[in-house]
């Protein structure tokens, strides 16, 4: 450090050292800078725990330095229940991709939100399969084209995306819903923001929280970062808005 | 009068994203295009250490956690 | 203080879970076993034991997961159909070594089936009904008694080799009545330092996962999984003998089966056959060099594999005899249970 400065900003020490798999621009890999800010900063390494999923971040626990669970493609929910029911005093979270959350474990995620199970689902919401190599998602946008939908694809055929911080902010026991990205700094702030009161809620025992990042795929959109962040503005927020969905009332926060 | 500081980008971490360039507000950073790290890729890098106004920025929109900001004390 | 009671298989297993320490209960019903999750609802006031019923099997063999992970004594019930919704998570169960107790209370298959009694489901139980080169222990409890004692062995023996162990019994027995003693309650004290609790600053983070991309990482995972089954396979078999000694005619049988075959074995003995019993006890690890031994005695003439499926533990038999004597096969189907005159008959009409 230069004499006279003083030090305002550096990675978490709760983000290990070891480099990303994750592609250039890859908004997993900001989330993850994002998460392990807010276990830091919350001072709660100790009693946090996490299940990765299936997908591109079925690696997360090689970066994040808490104790963690990987799950079976799509069973995160069921996982983290599993968890968080026997250790009912820990921050649980399950961090799951589109496929993961929204098609296969789709039955995990709906009953593990109407039971308003007290963990947090930090949900990466990119539009595509990345880890396959780029095919469809359920929440890819009409028209979008992937390997899977060559021709954009097809709401006849493959249905509309899958709004699901929309569907998940309509159960009872679920406490809190944010979709939130992380395409301009003030963003990335907002979603360390939304990781952090979900984490409050959860200690405070509210239920369910549940923070959906309208995320990119530079590869899987085969576009440049830069160019992933205008068609996140020009074509995914106007389908999935920014926003929070659902929040505890006033007086029980 | 805006605050003053500077950068640290670790070489080998930045994966040439180019996204803390695009948000700098003083446009202090660029892409080192005429060198890469080991792992082939372009780096950005510090260009102009007077223009930093220590916002963070960078190192907010920053995937991979490569950057560190100081700030001068006032 | 042990107590004696005359009770339902299903119930009796339950409250076997209760006392051997129980502490998280994840199912979904499905007939015939639902009074399992029924009579463990009941009595969860009484005790600390976490119970959800899970949307599915699916869901249930997760939470079994994540729960086994963070370092729970734990058991899912089901049966036939829901079984084979569980193996997915069976197969990570067992290559993250997660102890837990599964119980299979088996009706009559191949799909939707019956909700008869049946041993259909031996094949997916002891060969590994998932993905990928694993075992799970199996038990193949005979009564009302044994579902109580099985799920203490059980319990024990998923925390001894961090493995998952599992019942194969069958409707039979899950809905029979029998007297059964109940023992005492056991303080279950987990000691698992591997467990997902959160990382305290005297350790490393503790990772559970069944991924190794890189295939020398995978292989070693692999290689240390066949190490441990081979010593189950050296420590664990258990087995019944009954009026062996002397036998020329083997009847094999395990579960519901045994019994009936027991029956059929007095009636030979009645008029004048000399017929003997072997039951398996654990179906997984199998009594192969048992059988052997017994293949290799001079005065037995053939064995016979006395099941409730169209003839799937006489397999393991046949290899266990390696065509040392004739192995022959009697069984029912769909759910029915064969009764000891037409086992004996059956029996009878291969001498």
């Amino acid at each position: 450090m230069k004499k006279g400065y003083e030090l305002i900003y550096k990675r978490p020490k709760t983000l290990l050292s070891k480099r990303m798999h994750y592609c250039p621009g890859c908004f997993h890999s900001t989330v993850h800078k994002m998460l392990m800010e807010v276990v830091e900063e919350m001072d709660i390494q100790e009693k946090t725990i996490g299940v990765c999923p299936v997908g591109c971040s079925v690696f997360a626990y090689d970066y994040l330095d808490v104790d963690m669970q990987e799950a079976a493609h799509g069973r995160a929910a069921a996982v983290a229940t599993g968890i968080k029911r026997m250790l009912p005093d820990r921050i649980v979270f399950s961090y799951q991709g589109d496929g993961d959350l929204a098609a296969i474990g789709t039955a995990e995620t709906i009953h593990a939100c109407n039971r308003g199970e007290n963990f947090t689902f930090i949900f990466i919401n990119n539009g595509i399969y990345g880890m396959t190599g780029g095919q469809m998602a359920p929440t890819t946008l009409e028209g979008q084209k992937t390997t899977t939908s060559p021709y954009g694809r097809k709401p006849d055929t493959a249905g509309m995306p899958i709004k699901m911080a929309e569907i998940v902010s309509l159960f009872e026991r679920v406490a809190y819903v944010e979709r939130v990205s992380c395409n301009t700094p003030a963003n990335a702030r907002k979603t360390k923001r939304a990781i952090r009161k979900a984490f409050e809620f959860q200690m405070q025992g509210l239920g369910t929280t549940f923070i959906e990042v309208a995320s990119n795929c530079p590869s899987g959109w085969k576009c440049t970062p830069e160019e992933s962040l205008n068609w996140l503005k020009e074509h995914v927020f106007p389908y999935f808005p920014l926003g929070v969905f659902k929040e505890p009332a006033k007086e029980k926060v | 009068m805006p605050q003053k500081g500077y950068v640290e980008i670790s070489v080998e971490v930045c994966k040439g994203c180019n996204l803390c360039v695009i948000h700098c507000p003083t446009e202090c950073l660029a892409l080192n295009t005429s060198d890469t790290n080991s792992y082939g890729l372009h780096y950005a890098y510090l260009v102009d250490e007077d223009k930093c106004i220590a916002c963070q920025n960078c190192a907010v929109i920053c995937p991979d956690a490569a950057i560190t900001v100081y700030k001068k004390v006032a | 203080m042990a107590e004696i009671k005359l009770m339902k298989g299903n119930e009796a297993l339950a409250e076997a879970a209760i006392r051997a320490g129980l502490q998280g209960y994840f199912g979904y019903p499905i007939t015939p076993q639902s009074e399992v999750i029924e009579y463990l609802a009941v009595q969860e006031p009484k005790h600390d034991y976490v119970l959800i019923q899970a949307e599915s099997e699916l869901a249930a063999v997760n939470m079994l997961y994540g729960s086994s992970g963070a370092g729970a004594r734990v058991m899912t019930t089901t049966s036939s159909p829901g079984f084979t919704l569980m193996q997915e998570g069976i197969s990570y169960l067992a290559c993250t070594e997660l102890p837990c107790v599964l119980v299979n209370v088996v009706r009559g298959g191949p799909g939707l089936g019956t909700i008869q009694a049946s041993q259909g489901d031996y094949f997916q139980a002891v060969k590994g009904g998932g993905h990928g080169d694993y075992h799970i222990i199996v038990l193949g409890p005979n009564s009302v008694q044994e579902m109580v004692d099985h799920i203490f062995l059980a319990f024990e023996l998923a925390d001894k080799y961090c493995n998952p162990v599992m019942l194969l019994a069958d409707g039979a027995i899950g809905q029979m009545m029998e007297k059964v003693t109940l023992p005492e309650p056991i303080p279950y004290k987990p000691n698992k330092p591997w467990a997902t609790t959160g990382k305290t600053p005297d350790r490393k983070r503790n990772i559970l996962t069944s991924l190794f991309i890189e295939s020398e990482e995978m292989e070693k995972r692999n290689l240390r999984l066949q190490e441990k089954f081979k010593k189950i396979t050296q420590n664990e078999i258990q087995y019944e003998e009954y009026q062996t000694d002397d036998a020329e005619i083997i009847v094999v049988a395990f579960g519901l089966c045994s019994r009936i075959s027991k029956r059929a074995v007095d009636i030979g003995r009645e008029s004048g056959i000399k017929m003997g019993l072997f039951r398996p006890i654990t179906l997984w690890p199998f009594p192969l060099k048992q059988l052997e031994e017994i293949a290799s005695r001079k005065n037995v003439k053939f064995f016979i594999s006395i099941e409730m499926n169209a003839g799937q533990m006489v397999e393991d038999v046949k290899l266990a005899v390696c065509g040392k004597k004739p192995v022959h096969f009697f069984g029912r189907l769909g759910g029915i249970v064969p009764t000891p005159d037409e086992t004996f008959n059956a029996i009878k009409s291969k001498i």
